[in-house]
């Protein structure tokens, strides 16, 4: 039994409520009260970044949400290759697509904003520079399920892919920016945003929105596999 | 315009003084910030743009949402259909 959440008529209806795309219209929840909030409440007010600092609540949580998608993404390739179902698969895929997905949107937004506070797009920093590796390794994730025409090879191999390239990923946004002196916040030890520190006003929104990111994208993600698993009931 | 020195002087000095009074941007502890916006109400457009953009995204999200559960459900039917045949 599959009852829909209408968000106009919500109503009070118990069949409403104890429905199982509630994180849904959460996530289109804490995305307005972020808008809102975001662009209405007070921030503090610092020299370069000026109003620019509320990008926080949009650049930042892109990231957190593509770390969470690549890490549900290897998490789904360890399964398959455990178990050999091919359903893992198409979920591991497709949370990898919607992390790059989110990994160019990051870009994008971190690349404006830098545009605007730095002097340049994209200057020579190791942040950045470990963030574009990050990215190419994904995309040859990419390009790798591509050239393989059997399903089972392409699933397996691209599994294993998959899983070292997070491997790779963590100590490329993490650590290497860490050890080096870097404009982009997050260098020299300090975890992001130190020196401005995100004060409380910030947080009120910042962790919020990476919820809601992180919730947005799983449901588009969710979307393709479920068009996936269609297409391949109907193939058949 | 060819003016001599003198003739000058008194516009460049105009121009100078005046870049104080043009420079409307509000500034408080140093800092400036989009208060103009703010007190015009015009922060409002700004949200409302985001806002709208957002709503059309959402909105398409839900009708994909849509359109997937009605082709699951006609699998469903179709496989179940088959089944008790």
């Amino acid at each position: 039994m599959e009852t829909r959440f209408l968000i106009e008529d919500a109503g009070f209806h118990p069949r409403y409520i104890m429905n199982k795309n509630w994180w849904k219209a959460l996530a289109v929840l804490i995305l307005t009260y972020v808008i809102l909030q975001g662009m209405l409440g007070v921030v503090p007010r610092q020299p370069i970044l000026n109003e620019s600092i509320r990008n926080v609540y949009f650049h930042v949580p892109l990231w957190f949400g593509m770390i969470t998608l690549l890490l549900t993404s290897a998490i789904y390739s360890i399964r398959y290759l455990r178990n050999g179902r091919f359903d893992d698969d198409v979920v591991a895929v497709e949370f990898a697509n919607t992390g790059i997905l989110f990994g160019i949107l990051g870009c994008a937004t971190g690349s404006i904003w830098a545009n605007f506070t730095w002097g340049e797009p994209w200057p020579n920093d190791p942040k950045l520079n470990s963030v574009a590796i990050a990215m190419l390794m994904y995309m040859a994730y990419m390009i790798l399920r591509g050239s393989f025409d059997d399903e089972q090879r392409r699933a397996r191999i691209s599994a294993v892919y998959n899983i070292f390239a997070f491997a790779v990923f963590i100590p490329l946004i993490f650590i290497v920016p860490r050890l080096t002196d870097s404009l982009h916040p997050g260098n020299g030890g300090n975890p992001a945003f130190g020196k401005y520190d995100m004060d409380n006003r910030l947080r009120m929104v910042f962790y919020p929105a990476i919820i809601g990111f992180t919730l947005l994208g799983v449901w588009i993600t969710q979307l393709r596999v479920r068009y996936r698993r269609i297409k391949a009931a109907l193939d058949e | 315009m060819r003016l001599s020195f003198i003739r000058k002087a008194p516009l460049a000095a105009f121009l100078l003084l005046s870049q104080h009074l043009f420079a409307q941007q509000p500034v408080a502890d140093g800092v400036e910030m989009a208060d103009r916006l703010r007190a015009d109400g015009k922060i409002w457009v700004v949200v409302a743009v985001i806002a709208a953009v957002f709503a059309g995204i959402v909105t398409y999200l839900i009708r994909l949402d849509r359109q997937i559960s009605k082709l699951e459900k006609d699998v469903r039917k179709k496989s179940s259909s088959v089944i008790s045949h």
